[in-house]
Order: structure tokens, then sequence, then C-alpha cells
């Protein structure tokens, strides 16, 4: 069974509800608190990056299956301004020194599969995958 | 402590008998287990999920509002455990980084290698040592078939990397200009137009003190392009002089002119080649007085020239707590 949802993510408390959906996914396909906490962690940094600096944009989840394991995949996307140097977010140390946050780093270290595609002026698409272990 | 690995059960048994016992001995396991974490590499939050497991195993019926108290707790971690394992991974970049400028400051010294020449009446000590891995001083000796000796001493203001690339450049001119252009004014006039052209950056600048030995006269010759004028010991009257002279740091105006003095050397006299990391040694919270640093030459320039440079250096490096604040270079030329 293929299930997917969405949240979308305007006002600062929808990163709330995209953190409850995930929560909640993750809980059901059988993640441990820890890593519920780690989805929920990521969830929130993706969320908050797009009502930052994209004012609008959703988060989708969809529960798949691949082999014998299961995962979540959670993709945030928005048409925001998009992202003029990937390699420079994706550093350590770059979003962090500010005390901003887990940065993108962080949600790629929360994850076990992460890709980002952004396109200036037109906005950004981050794909996420958590396996259950 | 038998952990040898990070699991629940191991945790549990040390967490029961402590909370049997509230004993010293198991908070010193529960500190060796904290230490073994570290170097796994285990996050915090990992850390307080076993405790959280472990909690629930030793009590099945452990109240609802702590086992929610516990998750919370959990959450409040995640984002220290991904600061701490950025952190980790910056230290590793960290030590890359570390070991290729120890590779950039050999490859630094092979380039700016100089051999010290064996002139017939002439005893030549020559020292540089850098405050950091990279030398921001220089020195270079030139020989011609003339019997002249050529000795640079150079000082980058504005350290480290961008400073070593700059000697680079400084030495290879050097090397380019031919064996007739010898007169210090003249090669610091050269020196100073290719350093204003190929040096945009207007916060490095270059003092350089150049001195022109002939061994057939005695006669030593000098210009300086703002370096720390050096010291003449004149032997006869058995005091120092310094070596002063007109001229501006290298690179700042394209068309420069250089003051060029002159003295003949004679036995027992020694002409003394330095960078400020000499003349502005700390000790405390205070700079060496120029008397002071006299006071110690006088002290070793019986030595052999060598020796003699050596013996300063160890010097004024006890002094400083063998932590130098700056370059260090002194050459002697003792006739």
């Amino acid at each position: 069974m293929i299930t997917s949802s969405s949240v979308r993510i305007k006002k600062e408390w929808d990163i709330v509800g995209a953190r409850q959906m995930g929560r909640k996914l993750a809980k059901d396909l059988g993640f441990g608190t820890i890593d519920q906490a780690r989805i929920a962690t990521a969830i929130s940094e993706l969320a908050r990056n797009i009502y930052l600096y994209a004012e609008e944009g959703k988060v989708e989840y969809e529960i798949i299956e691949e082999m014998n394991k299961k995962g979540l995949r959670i993709v945030a996307s928005d048409k925001g301004p998009g992202i003029e140097d990937l390699s420079k977010v994706m550093e350590d140390g770059y979003s962090t020194s500010g005390g901003l946050g887990a940065g993108l780093p962080g949600v790629k270290r929360l994850m076990d599969f992460f890709d980002i595609i952004s396109d200036p002026g037109k906005g950004t698409t981050i794909s996420t995958i958590k396996w259950v272990r | 402590m038998k952990t040898e690995k990070i699991d629940v059960s191991n945790y549990r048994d040390l967490l029961q008998k402590y909370i049997m016992a509230q004993d010293e001995r198991s908070l010193y396991q529960a500190e060796q287990f904290s230490k073994y974490s570290i170097q796994h590499n285990i996050s915090p939050e990992e850390i307080i999920n076993v405790h959280i497991q472990a909690l629930k195993e030793l009590y099945p019926e452990l109240p609802a509002e702590i086992d929610a108290s516990m998750n919370f707790l959990l959450e409040t971690m995640i984002s220290y455990g991904l600061a701490y394992q950025e952190f980790r991974s910056l230290q590793e970049k960290q030590g890359a980084l570390e070991s290729e400028i120890s590779i950039a400051a050999n490859v630094q010294q092979n380039l700016l290698s100089t051999t010290k020449p064996n002139v017939i009446g002439l005893d030549i000590g020559a020292i540089s040592v850098p405050s950091h891995q990279m030398n921001g001083d220089y020195y270079h000796f030139v020989t011609d078939e003339s019997n002249n000796l050529g000795i640079a001493v150079a000082d980058v203001i504005g350290k480290g990397i961008p400073a070593a690339l700059a000697m680079s450049m400084i030495k290879y001119s050097m090397d380019s200009f031919p064996d007739t252009m010898r007169s210090p004014s003249v090669i610091l006039e050269h020196l100073n137009r290719v350093v204003g052209r190929n040096i945009a950056d207007s916060s490095m600048f270059i003092t350089m003190f150049y001195g022109l030995y002939n061994d057939d006269t005695g006669a030593l010759q000098y210009s300086s392009a703002g370096h720390e004028p050096g010291f003449y010991y004149c032997a006869e009257k058995d005091t120092f002089f310094e070596m002063k002279t007109q001229g501006l740091v290298l690179g700042v105006t394209c068309q420069a002119d250089y003051e060029q003095h002159g003295i003949t050397m004679v036995e027992g006299d020694i002409a003394i080649f330095l960078t400020d990391g000499v003349t502005e040694c700390r000790i405390g919270d205070r700079f060496i007085e120029k008397e002071e640093v006299l006071e110690v030459i006088r002290e070793y320039m019986h030595l052999p020239a060598q020796e003699a440079v050596c013996s300063v250096y160890r010097h004024f490096e006890r002094l400083q707590d063998f932590h130098l604040r700056d370059d260090f270079t002194l050459i002697f030329l003792k006739k």
C-alpha cells in the first residue's frame, strides 16, 4: 500500500503541523522514538526554510517500500528565490555559525537520503528518505 | 569498565547498580561510559535513548508522565547531537587543512632555500625561524665571479600563506637579475617595481635590507626598503651603530629611489642583518629595548658566526617562553 499526504507551509505554526504529520507517519511505520525525533527535526528544518525564505511551499510525505525495507520519503518544495550557491549552504558551519539551526547539512545527517534541486528565481525541492531500521 | 559497546543491557546493569547503591564506583563507570561514547562518536540523544530503554526495562511500571518527560528530553537533545556531529566533521576538516599547510610549508622551505656561501675571510652565520608554520621572513645569498656577496633580508607584513607566496616571487625575480646588476639601490628599485606590479593587495608590504660585500676591498654597501636597520659592530671603537638608510617599503609606489651607504669592513668587524622579530621581541607585555638586543648580541658575538646567531636565537626563544610572536631572522657577517 502506498500512502501519501502533504502539509502546506505558510505560517510559522504550519511547521508544527508538518512535524506532527511526519511523526505520526513515522510512528505508524514502526520508527523508534529516536528516529521519530530525528524525522521531526528534519521536517522542522525544511519547513522552517520554506517559511523563512520562500514564504510558501509544502511538505509531502510518502511511505515507500523497497525490497524488504520500509521508509518514509519527505519532499519539501517551494517556488521561492532558490539557492544561488548550493555547495556553500551544504557546507558544515555555514548556517549554524549564527545559531540558526541544523541547516541543510543537519537534515542530511538526520536522514538516510538527501537530494536537493534548486533553480535561482524558480524554487527549491529537497527530497529525503529515512529507512526503518 | 566492561562496556565494550554501548548497548542497553550493559547500561541497564550499570544504572541498576547505581540506583541500588548510589556509589561513586558506578558514577566513575558512568564517566568511562561517557568518554567511550565520545570516542565512538555517539550523539547525546542516543545516550538518552539508551537511558529511556534501560529505564523501561528496569521499571516496566514507569509512570506515563516520566516516560513522556524522557521523550521530551530526547527531543531537546537532537539539535545538540547535530551540532556535535558537525563539530566533529569540522574538526576533521581542520586536521586535513593543517596537514596541507604543513606540506605547503615544506614546499616553501625548498623553494626558498639558499645556501650559505663560503667566502674566504668572512664568517657567515644565518638563522630564520618562523613563528607559525609559514615563514614571512626570508634571506638570500647571491655570489658572483667578482668576489661579490649579496645578502638580502626581507619581511612580508601580513603573515602566513599569502606572505609565503609573495616571498617566492621575490626570490625568483632576484635570481633572474643579471650578474652585472649588483648595486643594492638598483636591486631594490627593480624589486619595488616587481612587487608593485604583481601584488594588488594593498594590505601586503614587503620590507627588505640588501647588502653587497666585496671580498677584495672589504667594502659593504647597503640599501633598505623600509626594513629594520641592521647593526654594525666596529671592532676598533668597540661600539655598535645602526646601518640606517632611507627607502620606501617595496610595492607602495612603482617608482621609488633607495639611498645607498657604504662602509669598509676591517678585521673584527661584524655586520648584522635582522628582521623586527629580533628587535621587537616581547618579554611579557613590553618590547625589548634596542640596548638589550645589543647586549645579547655582544654576549655571543665572539663565537663562530653560525654558533653565535643560534645562541642569540636560543636566548630570545627562552626569554619569550619558547613561543615566538614573530618570525625571527638574524645574519652575522664576521670579518
